[in-house]
Formats: C-alpha cells, structure tokens, sequence
C-alpha cells in the first residue's frame, strides 16, 4: 500500500529537513506558487473527499468555503494539535516523526485561505513535537519557504505555536479561539461560526495536524489520486489509526481509509494480547460508542462506521478482551468527562457526576433497575448542553447500553461486578 | 517580586503577542516556573504584566491542569488515569505511587519531593500505563519500573 503521512518516516528518529526536501517534500508548496491560484488549491482539495480527521469528519474543503472572501482585515487559520482525546495519539506519532508535512500544508492551506498569520495550538505534554515544529518553522523559513515572499512569490505567511497548559475541553474549536486569545477556554455559542467570527473576531478555519498534513500530497499528485489510495468508493485517502489496550502490537499505523476493523486488530497490531478473545472496542477515541463481535467487518471510514451505529472519531481505537468490565470502563470513561467538563452549562456540570454515580453505584453492587432507565433518561438530557462535550460522553454509554444491557443487568441482579472491576479514581482535594 | 531579567523577559513576551493576553498562558507558566506553583503574588505579577485584573488572571490559572494555585512538591507527577491506561492497570501504578509516597491522589510527599496527581489522557496510550515527572514522560510503567523513575527523579534534584 502507499503511505502518505507516514512516507518519510525513519526508524527511531525524526526525517530530517533535506531529506524531507529530497523526497519531494515542499514540491506541492512550489506547485501551488508557480501555476494555482488560492480558488485552484481549495477546488482540489474539496475534490479530493477529505475530511477532519479530528474526531467530526466535517469535509475540509466545504469548512474552507465558509471563510467569507470578501470581508476586510485578517484572517486566521489555526491547527488544533490539542489531542486529547483518550486512546488517541496520532498527532504526536505524526510530529515526533515528521513535523515538516504539517508546515507546508499549513502554508498551503495559507495561501487557499489567504491567511498571512496561522497558529499551531499544542497541548501540554507535547513538548517534543513542538520542538520538532519550531525547528521545521525555522528551516521553512531560512529556505524561503515561510515567511516573507514564499519562493520569490508576492505570498507571505508565518506560522506560530501556542503551547497550552493542559485541558480537553481546549480541543473544542471555539474553546480553542478562547484559550488562543488568553480567555478562559469555555466554549463559544455558534453562530456565529468561526469561519466568518472567530479569532479576535476574524474569519477563522480551525483543522486537525492530520487533515493539515494530507494537504501537500493532495496538491502534489491530485484528487483523484488520493480519493484511489481509500478501500472503499466512497472513503477518500488513508487514516491514522492508533491502537491502544488489549491487543499484541500497540502503535500507530497508516492505512488507508476503509480498512476492515478487524483487519486492523489482527493484521498491524499482532491480533490479540495473550490471544484472548476480543470483547468490543471503542473505534475513535473516548466519545465513540463500542463497536462488537459482530462490527469486525465493518470498514473504518466515517459513513461506514456511523452506519454500523459509531464514528470513525480520531482513529484512536481502544480494544477490550473478554473478561474486561464494560460498565467499569465506561465508569472510565464517563469519570474523565465529568473531571473535564468546563462547568459552563448545566447538562454537562450537573449530569455527567451525577451520571458517574449512577454507574458507580451499579458496578459497587447497589444498582438497580430502575437505574437503567435513568441512565437512558440522562443519555437524552446531556445532550441539551451548550457544546459537543456531553454528548460525546454519552456516546460509550450508550453503546453500553444497546450492546451490553445484559452485562449491566447481570451486575444489578448479581449485586456486584461478575468481573473483577475497575474503576475510576477520586481526587482528594 | 521576580527578578528584572524576567520581568523583562516577560514584558517582551507579551509585546512580540497578537494582543497581550494572548501571552497569559505563557506568562503564568513561567512565573510558575520561578515561584514552584502560582502564588498569590504571582497572580498580581501577571496581571500587571498583561494588563489584565487579579481575577481575570484566576480564571485563567484555575482553568488549566499545569497551573498550581497551591503549593506543589518540587516533582510534580501526573499519572494517567484515563481509558487506554485503565486497561493496562494503572490503577495498580497509582495504587503503588500512593504507597511508595504514602499519599494520597493530590497529596504532597512528606519531604516535598513529590506531589502526585491524576491526569487525563497523555497520548501515551500505546506505552500505557504512562506518567510524567516534571514535564518527561514515562511509559510502559510497573511498579519496579516506578521505583527507578522516583530514584532516578529524585536524584536529580540533590
């Protein structure tokens, strides 16, 4: 199969600029300057089918066409390298290996958006991607290919990393423009959306490192090409999966969209650790709902994982075994959104403790019946909060309940977890 | 009070930003960096830095996981405690980490070496159970594993 993002990678150490360079790299960049206009970078890459690769899968060139092309003062593109997701981790397997990709895709995304200024928003704990960058920003620029006059063009743009201090809800996009802008990180009220109103009230895109990285592979060798790299019709280029829990081979691998589940587990990641049976998996990250048995066939691209009841969400697939608690693990789950709600709105402050109680109570052995139905009334609740964040926290939990309702039964009726539970932990002050 | 050479360093932090508050994240990290947490004198610091009011500052300091509005040990450790890490038991490694420092989550070792705090996810979910001393990641932890980074972490500093 063809590699995209991870083409240049060497084993245990970053590509380094010339051999990025040498390998064809910034040949899109110089492509696009020399004989496309701005209009001709975005077309192809609303032609190319790609979509956020963040977790939301929203089609990057269709979000590229909402920025107003007429409006007056800057306008800004940010890429949101706040990868907090639990289970996921492909944006700092992509930048510890190869930062350059998302520089000069950035730049390209510059020059179809005519952004002068953009920022890289990294969350903490990523220091050595950042590292990474700001040398790929300061090779970019001594080359000529950031900064003033890209290539001798009449383009200019510069890149700037923003090093955040740790919070899931930053990955949130209008979230992100607060915390950019040195607000408290709540999430904005849309709309307006951020591509007419958003940094400092400008027009401004918001795209994942992944979707970000694509860009100079699609321009250099077209929408056609990278729509063929996908398995299935509809799917459009290759994905970062990045595979977690119970499985041999934990890791971080390009493969190309549409790529069976199950295909993933025993191909790449080595089939199951200690060969124990797979249980379910959550496919995209900790706001997915679980993925069974019977879903192995399912190929990974967005329509296709949603149709069979999930998302594709960032790639980041958590695998469970048989003997694994799946009310312990959603308590889990449900434990890291409740700590990481912002507290600006009531559903989300008030439901998702309240919620954790509820699971709490039944893997401890005091739930009850009733209790099913109170978790299924707070699933329609939480989703009358202000942003994303609630919901998607119900998304495990309601996976919970479609595909384990019997386990979560077998624990109120048994008064006590059948498997050896685990469970969230309480902070002391 | 900070020193002048950073309260310079700080100043033109602040003027190179798009606007000042721009600048406040990295503002109270290193004024966090100078005090060992953020201290009620740091808050007054940075707000004079960036413009900003006391509380404008509070907000800001109490929103973000890295920003310590009370006293921390010298080391502080950030264990994960979210989905991949669970299934490679960490709560056994916390379990450990609380013994061996004889603390509980948010506690501070008796010699103040340590502060030990739970974390959402690290992106170390493919080297889980994972934590981080000080900002340096470590994963794949057990508990004899554990014992070495504490050694190592605590060396450091003597």
């Amino acid at each position: 199969m063809e590699l995209l993002l991870f083409k240049h990678n060497r084993p245990n150490r970053p590509v380094t600029f010339a051999e990025y360079r040498d390998e064809g790299g910034f040949q899109a960049l110089r492509k696009a300057l020399s004989g496309m206009s701005p209009g001709d970078v975005q077309q192809t890459v609303m032609d190319s089918g790609l979509r956020g690769r963040g977790g939301a899968g929203f089609p990057t060139g269709k979000k590229w066409s909402f920025v107003p092309r007429d409006l007056p003062g800057p306008r800004w593109l940010i890429c949101n390298c706040d990868e907090m997701e639990p289970g996921t981790y492909k944006d700092r397997a992509l930048l510890e290996q190869n930062p350059y990709s998302l520089i000069e895709g950035m730049t390209l995304a510059c020059y179809a958006l005519g952004v002068r200024h953009a920022f890289i928003f990294i969350r903490k704990g990523y220091e050595k991607a950042a590292r990474n960058l700001s040398q790929a920003i300061a090779e970019a620029k001594e080359a000529g290919l950031l900064g003033e006059r890209i290539c001798g063009s009449e383009f200019s743009a510069d890149i700037d990393l923003h090093l955040s201090a740790g919070r899931y809800i930053c990955g949130e996009e209008t979230a992100l423009i607060n915390a950019l802008e040195g607000k408290r990180p709540n999430p904005r009220s849309k709309p307006p959306f951020p591509a007419v109103k958003g940094l400092w009230n400008g027009p401004t895109v918001v795209n994942n490192v992944e979707t970000l990285a694509n860009i100079p592979a699609i321009i250099a060798k077209g929408a056609g090409w990278f729509k063929g790299l996908a398995l299935n019709p509809e799917g459009a280029g290759t994905k970062l999966f990045c595979v977690s829990g119970a499985v041999a081979n934990r890791a971080c691998f390009e493969l190309p969209i549409g790529t069976p589940l199950g295909e993933i587990i025993d191909g790449p990641c080595g089939g199951m650790r200690g060969a124990k049976k797979f249980k379910a998996c959550i496919p995209g990250g900790a706001s997915t709902q679980f993925l069974t048995a019977e879903h192995l066939q399912v190929p990974m691209d967005f329509d296709t994982v949603a149709k069979a009841g999930s998302r594709l969400g960032s790639g980041g697939i958590v695998v469970f075994e048989e003997g694994q608690c799946l009310v312990a693990a959603t308590l889990n789950l449900i434990t890291f959104f409740a700590r990481e709600s912002c507290g600006w709105c009531t559903p989300c402050r008030e439901g998702l403790p309240f919620v954790k109680e509820i699971l709490q109570r039944i893997e401890a052995g005091r739930g009850e019946e009733r209790d099913l139905g109170l978790l299924r009334e707070h699933i329609k609740y939480l989703s009358y909060s202000f942003c994303a964040l609630a919901p998607g926290a119900m998304a495990p939990l309601e996976g919970l309940l479609t595909h384990f309702e019997d386990e979560v039964r077998e624990h109120i009726v048994k008064g006590g977890c059948p498997f050896k539970g685990q469970g969230g932990n309480e902070i002391s002050w | 009070m900070i020193p002048d050479q950073l309260k310079n360093s700080l100043l033109s932090r602040v003027a190179e930003a798009v606007t000042p508050r721009e600048a406040a994240v990295d503002v109270m990290k290193e004024l966090q960096l100078h005090y060992g947490w953020l201290t009620d004198e740091a808050v007054g610091e940075a707000a004079h830095i960036l413009g900003l009011s006391t509380l404008q500052v509070e907000e800001l300091a109490t929103f973000y996981e890295l920003i310590y509005r009370r006293p921390v040990g010298r080391q502080v450790i950030h264990v994960c405690d979210s989905i991949s890490c669970w299934c490679a038991d960490c709560d056994g490694i916390i379990d450990h980490l609380k013994v061996r420092l004889g603390v509980e989550l948010g506690g501070t070792s008796a010699d103040g070496m340590f502060t030990l705090l739970p974390v959402c996810c690290m992106g170390m979910c493919g080297d889980s159970p994972a934590m981080s001393v000080n900002g340096t990641p470590y994963g794949r932890l057990t508990p004899e594993l554990v014992d070495q980074i504490l050694e190592l972490e605590g060396t450091k500093l003597r």
